[in-house]
């Protein structure tokens, strides 16, 4: 598998940047936008895209597709998202490993699956059916989880496993994610790098998170920590260079001070301890 | 339990502290279930929030934040876009505000608003294209982002001032009521306050009727001397305000 090198380091694209992104060349090989804010009908938000599309590859990171959904995945949305991607004919497209939606209910929220197998083949189904609609590979995000389920059958590297064979779907790992789970749930970060696997990570995400009352809680509202950071580098062992990105949502910075966590990413050199 | 059985029980435990359900994924999932009950809640105040942030500022931090609460018990999201999710807020308010019915329509226009803003792209007609019309039989499409209400209040002037850090004026109810206009020009939403006389024109065309008819209407209300003036002053605003997006012929086919 070829990993795009031209596509290394890369932004979130959020609202307090759109200006500089479209008036001088910001030092990132890629952006990637929310899907669902450009999956509109017109407007200012879907012409800042368009004009961001010319100067910069763009990448679209979904919040609301559910492929863990056990009543099966939205038609109207699959075919808006269709619709954006033939537009922007984006690098990558990616959604995440959870569930939003149930009965017509929208929690706009990742919410967890139990690692079972009645699940895998939930999200194995809809994941392929989203690929057939989309004419594209996905790639589907580890999230961060908050509670675990009694009745899991697998670990959720294994899930990711049997989810990239059964589907040929790509993952986005999420560095973060995996800290912040790791600790809420009690399992070793470097047993899931080892677990995934690397030959399907096409893109990696890095963000912050907080302490939250019982648990850490993936904010994105502050910079990437070091347990993230030494994480990423770790990860680089056993991935080799691969697209990666910060993203930030919530009490966003001038871009410049994004710019300068993204050159930290650039300097990380790999570990040797996943080596 | 089956993956549905979870996802339903899951979806009740976010909508509603209810025993039972927390039951159902046991006492060590309670801390968990706070942050996905917190972060929904959250996610579904934020946007009510950055949507209707005048009428915000008109109530209050703590009537607002009371409103959103009594909104989302009431009317959980449906839609996978939370563009979507202010859209019946302005009739929740109108239930919990009865007697400030300034309130809902002040949420009403800033919905109209934030959905005009990304409303679908037409482009509006240029008054070079109107040279050649046949206005008897003329029908003026308009813009697919315009919307139009009456309102009791002088909700409008109570917006356009907190919008321009100005001090508001006290609501009032209008002895008739006005008839507000919401489109969006190029990248702009915005709204003016419509005459009678323009509010059934504009409604009389977006019901398909010709041009002419909506002439014959304004001749038999205000006589021939200023009927036919008012018209053309109409159709000048429309033009003026990118409210028309082409022209056809009552007979088939578009012609601008």
């Amino acid at each position: 598998m070829t990993k795009p090198e031209i596509f290394r380091y890369g932004l979130g694209l959020r609202k307090p940047h759109y200006q500089d992104f479209l008036e001088r060349r910001v030092p990132v090989d890629f952006v990637e936008v929310i899907s669902e804010n450009f999956m509109i009908d017109g407007g200012r938000p879907l012409d800042i895209l368009r004009r961001v599309r010319d100067r910069y590859p763009v990448a679209l990171h979904g919040v609301s597709m559910s492929v863990g959904s056990a009543d099966g995945l939205d038609r109207r949305y699959l075919a808006r998202l269709r619709q954006l991607v033939d537009e922007i004919d984006p690098i990558f497209v990616s959604d995440h490993l959870c569930w939003t939606r149930i009965d017509g209910f929208q929690s706009h929220d990742l919410l967890p699956l139990p690692y079972t197998q009645e699940a895998l083949d939930c999200v194995c189904a809809n994941v392929a059916q989203a690929q057939d609609m989309l004419g594209r590979t996905m790639l589907i995000e580890n999230p961060s989880s908050y509670i675990a389920f009694a009745d899991s059958e697998m670990t959720e590297w294994q899930f990711l496993d049997a989810l990239c064979a059964r589907t040929g779907c790509e993952l986005l790992l999420d560095v973060n994610n995996i800290v912040v789970s790791a600790a809420n749930h009690g399992f070793d970060a470097i047993d899931y790098l080892h677990g995934i696997p690397a030959a399907h990570v096409r893109q990696i995400h890095l963000a912050g998170h907080s302490q939250g009352e019982d648990l850490l809680v993936d904010t994105h509202d502050r910079p990437v920590p070091e347990s993230v950071w030494a994480l990423y580098a770790c990860a680089l062992d056993r991935l080799g260079p691969v697209a990666t990105m910060i993203e930030r949502d919530d009490d966003i910075p001038p871009l410049e001070t994004l710019l300068m966590e993204l050159d930290i990413a650039r300097a990380v050199q790999p570990s040797r301890r996943a080596a | 339990m089956s993956l549905l059985a979870m996802q339903r029980n899951f979806r009740d435990r976010l909508q509603q502290e209810s025993p039972a359900v927390t039951d159902s994924f046991g006492s060590s999932a309670a801390p968990g279930l706070r942050v996905y009950q917190n972060t929904y809640r959250a996610q579904l105040i934020d946007c009510l929030a950055s949507t209707c942030e005048q009428l915000r500022a008109w109530i209050g931090d703590e009537a607002f934040f009371a409103a959103a609460a009594t909104h989302i018990d009431r009317s959980p999201p449906h839609a996978w876009t939370l563009d979507a999710y202010p859209s019946s807020f302005p009739s929740t308010l109108a239930d919990i505000h009865s007697d400030s019915p300034e309130i809902a329509e002040l949420a009403w226009l800033e919905v109209a608003l934030a959905d005009a803003f990304v409303g679908p792209d037409h482009d509006p007609l240029p008054p070079s294209a109107l040279a050649d019309v046949m206005w008897e039989d003329a029908v003026l499409l308009l813009t697919p982002n315009m919307r139009s209400r009456s309102m009791g209040t002088n909700a409008p002037a109570i917006w356009s001032a907190l919008a321009a850090a100005q001090e508001p004026p006290n609501a009032i109810t209008l002895p008739t009521p006005s008839h507000v206009l919401v489109w969006r020009s190029g990248f702009t939403s915005c709204f003016r306050i419509l005459e009678a006389d323009e509010a059934a024109a504009i409604d009389a065309m977006a019901a398909g009727q010709s041009f002419g008819t909506v002439c014959n209407d304004l001749v038999a209300q205000h006589g021939e001397k200023q009927g036919v003036p008012r018209a053309g002053e109409m159709l000048g605003r429309w033009v003026k305000d990118g409210l028309i997006i082409g022209v056809k012929d009552s007979k088939p086919g578009t012609i601008g």
